[in-house]
């Protein structure tokens, strides 16, 4: 058998690598890989805080899927264009009254008192006062037919108006680099949206459908729309928001549903 | 290295399918299970046809979130499997090799033959009519299938996709429902050839005969259409 002649790669320098350079920069190199290190285990934690989860069995494969969900944020957040307006439709295609949809029956909605009714600011926000129904009415308000898309499958055209969300955050003195905000709603409810899709030019806090007062099934006085969302992303019945940059637990998201849930 | 075996003709060899073919086919066959099952979960929440529901022991997924956290972890192994089978389908000339040209008169033909049970099999390399209408056919409804996915998964970040079919979300999601339907078809008759002509499986196991690994195109007047 013939010896086989290994040959270097062409693209190996010929007088091999100056190692001074290494040397030289020998603290920037472990500090670099230092923080490397302390950046992957802070990575894998934030894996292992998955395995929390309240549903499902205690198998690995949900963990991973789990960790797909968490990727996939992460590739909606990357794809989202922040200027990009939805279609929008004529005031003929709205359907009224719109789709109910929510974890109870219809019969089971706890209407809300709107004299009483108050809407909590908190978090990284300067003006932290509760606001009135008519307070809110008072700001400028804004209307757009959009199409509303279930997670189940349906979708429907609705005439929503109200304040733009991205006005009333600059309004309140809100931290506008802050990465969440987080939604309570008078049924116990919960939501949350990325700070990109919440500065949505579609994206309102609506006090009304087709010009007419919010009826109460569907979020009485105060509820989110935003165009960008599937339907369970905006919540209805609003009564409190906090702007945070620790990511809120959701209603749904908590129970395996994706949490960004863009569309 | 020792000589070549005096059968083949000219320069290399390779099997009749190279173990990246294998590789991606048993792949995509796995993922199919995924994507169907969890789709006919999501499809359950909203039936398209009201006397259409999936029986939940043939579905994938305790509960609609389960299912939508399967289809959403499946169609990165679809998307990706699928783009590198096109690629090497088409960079290696495999697509053109096997799956072209099709002849309208052989299709019938051999479509006469296979309902007469005269159909010939003993060469595995070559497919015929019948075959390369499906395996193009499947392939087509494969990436219509992900295009129609894309639409429904973001219809408002890819909206420019969705006006081209009027903005009409429930009609995307009917051409998607389509496509698993006609997969479904597919998978039937492929498993149950397969499974009629055994070698055919063995092969996309173990690879199959030997064929020349540069095969020039034949035209198919050259070839036999179907026994006599």
């Amino acid at each position: 058998m013939t010896k086989i002649k290994r040959f270097p790669s062409l693209f190996r320098p010929q007088g091999g690598v100056d190692q001074s350079v290494l040397e030289q920069n020998k603290g920037l190199v472990d500090q670099i890989s230092r923080r490397g290190l302390f950046r992957g285990t802070m990575s894998l934690g934030a894996l292992t805080m998955l395995t929390g989860c309240e549903w499902g069995s205690d198998g690995s494969v949900e963990q991973g899927l789990l960790a797909v969900s968490r990727w996939n944020d992460i590739v909606q957040g990357a794809i989202f264009r922040p200027d990009h307006l939805a279609p929008t439709f004529s005031a003929a295609e709205v359907l009224k009254p719109p789709r109910f949809n929510a974890h109870y029956e219809i019969e089971d909605v706890k209407p809300v008192d709107g004299r009483t009714w108050k809407l909590e600011v908190s978090g990284l926000v300067n003006d932290k006062h509760s606001w009135s129904l008519a307070e809110m009415m008072s700001l400028p308000q804004q209307e757009m037919i959009i199409r509303h898309i279930c997670v189940e499958g349906w979708d429907y055209v609705g005439q929503w108006s109200g304040v733009n969300l991205r006005q009333f955050l600059e309004r309140v003195g809100a931290d506008l680099r802050a990465r969440y905000i987080a939604f309570r709603c008078a049924d116990g409810y919960t939501e949350a949206l990325d700070m990109p899709t919440a500065l949505h030019p579609q994206t309102i806090l609506a006090t009304k459908y087709a010009g007419e007062p919010l009826p109460d099934p569907f979020g009485f006085p105060l509820r989110l729309r935003t165009s960008t969302k599937l339907g369970f992303k905006n919540p209805k019945w609003l009564t409190a928001m906090e702007i945070t940059n620790t990511r809120p637990g959701t209603f749904f998201g908590d129970q395996g549903f994706n949490w960004f849930s863009g569309i | 290295m020792t000589a070549k075996s005096p059968g083949t003709t000219s320069g290399a060899s390779s099997r009749l399918h190279p173990l990246p073919v294998r590789l991606m086919h048993w792949v995509n066959a796995a993922t199919m299970f995924i994507m169907i099952g969890s789709g006919w979960k999501i499809y359950n929440d909203e039936v398209i046809f009201g006397w259409l529901y999936f029986p939940d022991a043939l579905t994938l997924g305790t509960w609609a979130q389960h299912g939508l956290l399967w289809h959403f972890f499946g169609m990165w192994i679809f998307a990706i499997n699928g783009l590198c089978y096109l690629t090497y389908g088409i960079l290696t000339g495999r697509f053109r090799r096997k799956l072209w040209p099709i002849s309208p008169r052989e299709l019938i033909a051999t479509v006469r033959d296979a309902l007469r049970f005269k159909l010939g099999h003993d060469d595995l390399t070559h497919y015929n009519a019948v075959q390369k209408t499906l395996y193009v056919g499947v392939i087509l409804i494969g990436m219509t299938s992900l295009l129609t996915g894309l639409m429904l998964w973001k219809p408002i970040q890819f909206s420019e996709l969705l006006a081209l079919v009027g903005n009409d979300f429930q009609f995307v999601r009917l051409v998607h429902f389509l496509c698993m339907a006609a997969i479904c078809g597919f998978i039937v008759i492929h498993v149950s050839l397969a499974l009629l002509v055994p070698k055919t499986l063995v092969a996309m196991i173990t690879g199959g005969p030997r064929v020349p690994s540069a095969e020039p195109p034949v035209s198919p007047s050259l070839k036999p259409t179907g026994p006599s």
